[in-house]
């Protein structure tokens, strides 16, 4: 057995095998589950009514858009405030940088559900309505780390004699920003992109705590249906955000392999 | 010069705006009141409950709960992602794109669809859902990072390095203990402790695969006090020795770093 164990592991290849078998259990199995539950009913026979019941209802179908809304405001939000910071960082004495970049992590450490109550009282402490805007806000509170560094990281490693050459050649600065430095940090952004839409477009919880469960989003959908045994119409709405998320990454590697270099917080 | 102020005085209004809800904690932990927000006069009654065992028993239990599930999640990823990266790394072709393809699932997933399918899969399997099922489920979102952040390493390893210990007479556990290891420990650091900050923070996933024996952790504990109405307050006080303690960490990691660079130069 010690044998065929070291017979096995002699080829490094094969070192992936533990994780090959761990991957297959937790991770593509549990999602093929999503697919046979999807389609099936209660008693396991197949049907097609689950995916029925979601287009039948208008709620359910209203708060799937509501949701992709308030997930492209949200990413939008991050990018328009997050770039300047990156190219401000990125153009920062770098020991500066490190520090202000550390400080930009430090409140991802704080629960996120602390954060997002703490976000609460902010709003509660400026007496300012608790609704979309405050849902918007805190969002954008939550993710605008995740728009900032793949943008600096690209941003930093993005060569400076680019922007000098077609500064010689006559190009404003305003030229310089839309034709040489906003292409080139692209697969920042989009890597961003990928980072903020992904989660906000799913999350649950959040919402309700900030928009005192008046504004649904379709990840308490999920959850409801799932907490309340409906385990064949919780699978068929897992199952649509999948296809979203699809879709949406197959967009992104259109952008080129942003999200694996960019992407690290480290 | 205008200009340059400018930008960093917006970079500090982004910082201000981050930090105004933790501040509020922090400021808000040295008053009794039961609500948030509500100043009722200094005091560190808060602080001392929160060590005195008794009512609020159940957070520090939640919070126990939290610390030692991160802490096997994190070290389990980190020898099962690490272990598969060198795999990866030689492995070529269609293999490789299948494995790579494998890992990111995760990580595009998003915590909701990986918590639905972990329990969709336990349910079908019949585990009864506690402290190990949320670890499984903390080991299957943490290990795809450990593997991105030892890829990279790995990939600027010399590649003849190890071949030159076997030169050298080393056998292949030898080189790899004191060649290839080394090179991949910053990797493993910083996977590590990036599975630290996911487990620590993660609700979505935790809240599908926890189960309904009576298990906590911090945050199905907040979670399920937020819906009751109120926060127990003696959260404020914990945020914000939580808060204080990775600040003073990360200062010390800094400077560190800082003092190391200098060094080497």
């Amino acid at each position: 057995m010690s044998n065929l164990l070291e017979r096995l592991f002699s080829s490094r290849k094969n070192w992936t095998l533990p994780y090959v078998l761990f991957a297959a259990l937790f991770v593509v199995v549990p999602l093929l589950l999503i697919v046979v539950y999807a389609f099936t009913d209660d008693g396991g026979r197949l049907t097609l009514a689950n995916f029925g019941k979601f287009f039948d209802h208008p709620e359910a179908v209203n708060t799937f858009i509501y949701s992709i809304g308030i997930a492209i405001i949200t990413t939008i939000g991050c990018i328009l405030l997050g770039y300047p910071a990156a190219w401000i960082l990125s153009r920062s004495r770098s020991r500066y940088a490190q520090v202000l970049i550390l400080l930009f992590i430090l409140p991802m450490w704080v629960n996120v559900l602390i954060r997002t109550l703490a976000t609460v009282a902010l709003f509660d402490f400026c007496r300012l309505p608790l609704g979309e805007g405050a849902l918007i806000f805190g969002m954008i509170y939550n993710f605008i780390p995740f728009m900032i560094f793949p943008i600096y990281n690209t941003l930093l490693k993005m060569d400076r004699s680019y922007i000098e050459a077609a500064e010689d050649l006559g190009a404003n600065s305003t030229q310089v920003f839309w034709k040489v430095v906003l292409p080139l940090s692209m697969p920042g952004v989009v890597s961003g992109i990928m980072m903020v839409f992904m989660p906000t477009v799913s999350t649950f919880a959040i919402a309700e705590l900030l928009t005192m469960n008046n504004i649904k989003l379709f990840g308490t959908t999920m959850q409801e249906n799932i907490n309340n045994s409906m385990w064949n119409y919780g699978a068929a709405l897992s199952l649509i955000m999948l296809f979203l998320i699809a879709a949406t990454s197959l967009f992104s590697s259109d952008g080129k392999g942003g999200s694996e270099k960019g992407g690290s917080l480290w | 010069m205008v200009k340059r102020m400018l930008s960093q005085a917006y970079l500090w209004l982004l910082l201000i705006m981050l930090y105004a809800p933790i501040l509020i904690i922090v400021v808000f932990s040295f008053t009794e009141s039961k609500v948030l927000g509500n100043w009722t006069g200094f005091s560190w009654k808060l602080y001392s409950s929160l060590f005195h065992t008794g009512a609020h028993h159940s957070l520090v239990n939640a919070c126990l709960n939290t610390v030692a599930i991160a802490l096997i999640a994190a070290t389990v990823s980190t020898l099962l992602g690490s272990f598969a990266a060198i795999g990866i790394h030689h492995l070529r072709g269609g293999e490789r794109k299948a494995v790579e393809f494998v890992n990111t699932i995760p990580i595009l997933n998003g915590d909701i669809i990986t918590g639905i399918s972990l329990f969709l899969l336990f349910v079908s399997l019949g585990i009864t859902q506690g402290f190990t099922t949320v670890v499984l489920a903390h080991i299957t979102f943490c290990t795809p990072y450990v593997v991105l952040c030892v890829l990279p390493r790995l990939r600027q390893m010399n590649p003849n390095l190890y071949e030159a210990a076997l030169d050298l007479g080393a056998t292949p556990l030898q080189a790899l203990r004191k060649v290839i290891l080394p090179e991949m420990r910053p990797g493993m650091i910083s996977g590590f402790l990036l599975s630290l900050t996911l487990s620590v923070d993660d609700f979505a996933v935790t809240v599908f695969t926890i189960g309904n024996q009576g298990l906590e952790t911090l945050s199905t504990y907040i979670y399920a006090d937020a819906r009751k109405g109120g926060l127990t307050p003696e959260l404020r006080p914990l945020s914000a020795i939580v808060f204080v303690v990775i600040l003073v960490l990360l200062i010390c990691m800094n400077r560190r770093d800082g003092k190391n660079k200098q060094l080497t130069r």
